[in-house]
């Protein structure tokens, strides 16, 4: 026969050797392209000899990334040939050219079905596989009955992938869960370990999709499961099984792995592990991976179920000789099971503190990386300080690439913990020091808003930034907040104005204070954000120290001829300024008026939450982007993803494969469902979702505004008396009205604020009638929100007969020494919650705690022991004539509401 | 489950791909790329886990080349290390002490043992000797065919003589 002068009848071999030959890029791209040309014409030709050779040589091709999709249809036709090295080859290719989103799939369809009825075996192993690897929904429905006829098969071989098949596709097709659920439990009679390892594998595939087949093998497998674990860990040496010295971790592993499904919220079923679970967790040499994987799998299904407390224990300890062992692989897993067993035991994770934080400054990033995120979840209260300070320690040294990362978190405790203000400055002023660079712009801005609150401590704060600045003045965002600071507090630092006891003090001159301002200019050349802010600074200080005037305006003028606009329009017209009105210039250059905390907090949530539909991986804010109307800079806009700190900077990577859960974990995150109460509840609907942007839309803040908010600062007395009973009914209207309301206030504090009482009268005349009556099943009363100023206490009442109604009475007391006047309660609950408040007892809150106001409400949740309650609140007042705003959410409801 | 498996070799190269997931042709090249700057710049001591765009990659190497696979983040790192050292152990058996070379000449019959060790990304066969035994049996298969082919096409060639 004559071959094609096209083809070349080169040996898959000796295009292998070809392709190695070629030294550069493009001779290797001439071969390959030789190569397919050879291979298309021998295609068009039908030439059968070769197409074996041809499907080889185009899967080598495609392996080194070129396109080979002209070869999908020889794939088919290799399928439907009758012998069996066709056959072979065919399914190979189509499984490696193909996937499951191509059309062409559809049309195997049927050889698939043909195949998977063949009298061969190994015909049927084949098309067991290509099915179980590739196949498409719709191919798993049509094809679904054969699998499960093949289930029934007497070869192993071909029941093992019968399986395997099936549980791909009661991944496509949860629907067809049902169907399954009686083969493979009766498959977990077998012996033969692959069909064991199959069908148990199948089972836990069977438990994800449907809670129907999870209560059908919680009854119907947990003996046979104890027995399958019983029989392998206690079997003698097994050499087809044996891995150093265990037999058959792989069955072991995946047989534990079902029973952490199966006991997860089941009493009785766990009850009847627990014996088997000691066993393993004894008797399990630990030398060896294999062993340790086993020993990993087992605390992991310990700390899912509902284990008794010593078999916990034993759990605990296999943990702790997990996290002092030398080898890095299971130091990694003993952190990842830590964070999970956070949830669990608190406290016995508390005791490892120290390894790991030891873990945190370890050489290996993975670790780093899982021990940071756990050191996050282990901050509280009493530990916040020194944890703080061993992370801003180990700042200094830390590899530069991990330096993000934990500059992020560092700035998270901070804000979450920052209670205490001198503590907080001191912390930021550090992380800015030591990783300025890595501070996102957000958490500077609002480092300058507390600054700006703290009344008492800005002549601290301008002396410690202008120390570090002399030292650390490479780091961009240390010398953007000490620019800023320098010029509106500049005569403090040169005053030492405000000392603190603790305080050193330094002699600054007035003219150092311009050096550290125009050090800053000449720093930054290509900087516009920085540049600004020192031209702006600059302006301040030619106002605090006027014998500083000529040379600020000699600084200012060298901008004149920038090329940036906005640089040079500033140099322009600030020369201007300090040259020709000097007059208005005092007036004009008077220090910024304070900033509200919590209005800022509002907006830069709300700004957040702006930012969630367009959300996109590495929406970095460039500098350029940024207005100064004021000479302070606006809030950027940053993923959410930042502020809820949610798996940090996975996050930003995965959007393509999470965008759908990623909305209900902030959800969960915002409500605090879910967490520890409800493991296995899955992802929250789209519904919620829903819910999550009502709230939002509040204008309210993500969860560490439960801590800043309360840092208001406290002020003098003053007393305003005006009745403002309240009401808030069927959720959605009052959300929308709220969200008007918080947009408005945000633009001007005062104004608005009167509106509220207004806007909730009425409301009021809706349903200010409250029933009482058949009350019963009290609940404990809890501290509903605690900050330095407020505190609100919830009581529970239960209806009789009607579990989801409860009866809430709050009682708000004022801990400040000064009284709180048209004091509003107000509150959102999620949609799937009614809520209805009852008048208040009265609007104003005594200082010092003496006396409270209260008030009832009611709440209604519709999906009761689904879903617990949720709620975020808002209170506003006046203290001496001025708005306050504080809210939070409550998330630690009481079970059973 | 195990949503890919990858070998690399130290240069980079690509010596076996096998997607349980749908990836994109050109996702495809992305992740390899990604995966092959993040796992051939680590340390011999580190730990064999990289985490990925929320998965994790369990890697481990083998004289020139790196085995990885990328599992979920809630599945066993250890056992998945011994996965990839029973692939690596049946494929040493098949080959009779396995090199890079092998896999690069017989690549397709490395996925044809990794066909018979994986399965919709989750694990088939524990036996070695089972899965030594199945692929013999299929490489017979194949090489009766090619026998019978041969002397088919003898016996036409003779009768056309």
């Amino acid at each position: 026969m004559a071959l094609n002068p096209f083809s070349s009848g080169t040996r898959l071999r000796d295009m292998i050797r070809a392709i190695r030959a070629c030294k550069t890029a493009a001779e290797e791209r001439g071969v390959v392209r030789r190569e397919c040309a050879a291979i298309r014409a021998s295609f068009s030709d039908n030439e059968q000899e070769l197409r074996h050779r041809n499907m080889a040589k185009l899967m080598f091709i495609h392996m080194l990334g070129y396109p080979t999709h002209f070869g999908q249809m020889e794939c088919l036709k290799l399928i439907a040939a009758v012998g069996y090295p066709e056959k072979r080859i065919g399914y190979l290719g189509l499984m490696l050219l193909l996937d499951e989103r191509q059309e062409v799939l559809m049309l195997v369809t049927n050889s698939l079905k043909q195949d998977l009825n063949h009298s061969n075996q190994f015909i049927v192993g084949l098309a067991l596989c290509a099915l179980g690897n590739i196949c498409s929904a719709e191919m798993a429905r049509d094809l679904a009955p054969e699998v499960e006829r093949l289930m029934r098969s007497r070869d192993a071989n071909t029941k093992k992938k019968a399986a395997l098949c099936s549980t791909r596709i009661v991944r496509k097709v949860p629907d067809l869960a049902e169907n399954f659920m009686g083969l493979a439990a009766s498959l977990l009679k077998e012996k033969h370990h692959g069909v064991l390892i199959s069908a148990v594998q199948l089972c836990t595939e069977l438990c994800k999709a449907s809670k129907d087949a999870l209560e059908y093998l919680r009854k119907n497998c947990i003996e046979g499961l104890v027995r399958i674990l019983r029989d392998v860990s206690s079997s003698s040496y097994a050499p087809e099984y044996d891995v150093a010295g265990i037999s058959d971790p792989f069955l072991h592993i995946r047989v534990l792995k079902l029973m952490r499904m199966l006991g997860q919220g089941d009493a009785d079923c766990s009850e009847y592990m627990n014996d088997i679970l000691a066993q393993v967790a004894t008797k399990t040499e630990s030398n060896k991976n294999a062993g340790n994987a086993i020993l990993y799998e087992c605390v992991e299904t310990i700390m899912g179920i509902e284990a008794t407390s010593g078999l916990r224990v034993l759990a605990i300890n296999i943990l702790g000789r997990f996290l002092s062992n030398r080898d890095n692989n299971i130091r990694y897993v003993a952190l990842n099971i830590l964070m999970r067993a956070i949830a669990v035991d608190t406290q016995a994770v508390q005791r490892h503190r120290v390894t790991i934080l030891e873990c945190v400054k370890d050489a290996d990033a993975s670790i780093r990386k899982r021990a940071l995120e756990l050191v996050f979840l282990l901050v509280n209260d009493t530990n916040v300080k020194p944890l703080t300070k061993e992370l801003v320690d180990y700042l200094d040294v830390a590899d530069p690439d991990f330096k993000e990362d934990l500059t992020a978190k560092i700035c998270s405790i901070a804000e979450k913990f920052s209670q205490d203000k001198l503590w907080y400055l001191d912390q930021m002023f550090k992380v800015l020091s030591l990783a300025g660079k890595h501070v996102k712009d957000d958490v500077w801005h609002a480092l300058i808003v507390v600054i700006s609150n703290a009344s008492e401590l800005q002549g601290y704060s301008v002396r410690s930034l202008y120390t570090a600045l002399q030292t650390y003045s490479e780091q961009g965002s240390l010398v953007r907040v000490a620019v800023w600071c320098i010029g509106e507090y500049g005569e403090m630092l040169v005053n030492n104005v405000g000392m603190l006891e603790a305080e050193g003090s330094i002699t600054v001159t007035e003219s150092d204070a311009l050096d550290a301002v125009e050090l800053g200019l000449s720093l930054y050349p290509a900087d516009v954000t920085t540049r600004a802010m020192c031209l702006v600074a600059l302006l301040k200080l030619s106002s605090r120290f006027p014998s500083m005037s000529e040379r600020v305006k000699r600084i200012v003028s060298q901008n004149k001829e920038n090329m940036v606009l906005e640089l040079q329009q500033r140099s322009i017209e600030f020369g201007s300024i300090i040259q020709r009105h000097q007059s208005i210039r005092s007036s004009l250059l008077e220090r910024m008026p304070v900033l509200d905390e919590a209005t800022y907090l509002m907006k830069r949530a709300s700004t957040t939450q702006a930012s969630i539909p367009a959300y996109k991986p590495a929406s970095a804010v460039t500098p350029g982007d940024l207005k100064f109307p004021n000479g302070l800079a606006k809030p950027a806009v940053t993923p959410l993803a930042d502020l809820l700190d949610l798996s940090s900077d996975d996050a930003t990577a995965t959007t393509t494969a999470s965008t759908t859960t990623a909305p209900s974990d902030f959800l969960q995150d915002l409500l605090g469902i879910g967490g520890t109460n409800l493991p296995t509840a899955g992802a929250p609907s789209s519904a919620s979702t829903d819910i999550l942007m009502d709230l939002l839309s509040i204008g309210s803040s993500p969860s560490q505004n439960g801590q800043l908010v309360p840092d208001l600062s406290l002020a003098q007395e003053k007393k305003h008396v005006s009745a403002a009973p309240q009401l808030v009914s069927p959720v959605p209207e009052p959300v929308d009205l709220l969200g008007s309301l918080s947009s408005s206030t945000s633009v001007s504090g005062t104004k608005s604020a009167t509106a509220v009482p207004q806007a909730v009268d009425l409301l009021d005349g809706l349903s200010s009638s409250t029933s009482v009556s058949g009350l019963e099943d009290a609940c404990p009363s809890i501290t509903a929100f605690q900050s330095a100023t407020l505190k609100i206490t919830f009581d529970f009442r239960k209806q009789l007969g009607k579990p989801q109604e409860s009866t809430i009475h709050a009682t708000f007391t004022n801990m400040s020494s000064s009284t709180y006047t048209e004091f509003i309660f107000q509150a959102a609950v999620p949609k799937f919650i009614q809520l209805r408040l009852d008048p208040a007892s009265g609007n104003i809150v005594p200082a010092n705690g003496k006396g409270s106001v209260t008030q009832g409400f009611s709440v209604t949740n519709n999906q009761h022991g689904q879903k617990p309650l949720a709620m975020r609140i808002r209170m506003s007042y006046k203290v001496n004539g001025e708005d306050r705003l504080e809210q939070g959410q409550v998330s630690n409801f009481p079970p059973g509401l | 489950m195990i949503n890919f498996v990858l070998l690399i070799s130290r240069q980079g190269k690509v010596r076996l791909t096998k997607w349980y997931s749908p990836y994109t042709q050109k996702e495809r090249t992305k992740v390899i790329r990604e995966l092959s700057g993040l796992i051939l710049t680590r340390g011999p001591k580190l730990c064999n886990f990289v985490e990925w765009r929320g998965y994790k990659v369990v890697y481990r190497r083998y004289a020139s080349l790196y085995f990885c696979m990328c599992i979920d983040a809630d599945d066993n790192e250890l056992e998945v290390l011994e996965i990839i050292h029973h692939f690596v152990e049946i494929l040493d058996r098949y080959f009779g002490s396995v090199c890079e070379l092998d896999l690069i000449f017989n690549f397709h019959k490395a996925y044809y043992v990794l066909d018979e060790i994986l399965i919709a990304g989750e694990l088939q066969e524990s036996s070695k000797k089972n899965v030594a035994r199945l692929i013999a049996a299929q490489d017979s298969l194949v090489e009766a065919a090619k026998e019978e082919a041969s002397s088919i096409s003898n016996i036409i060639a003779q009768a056309t003589k």
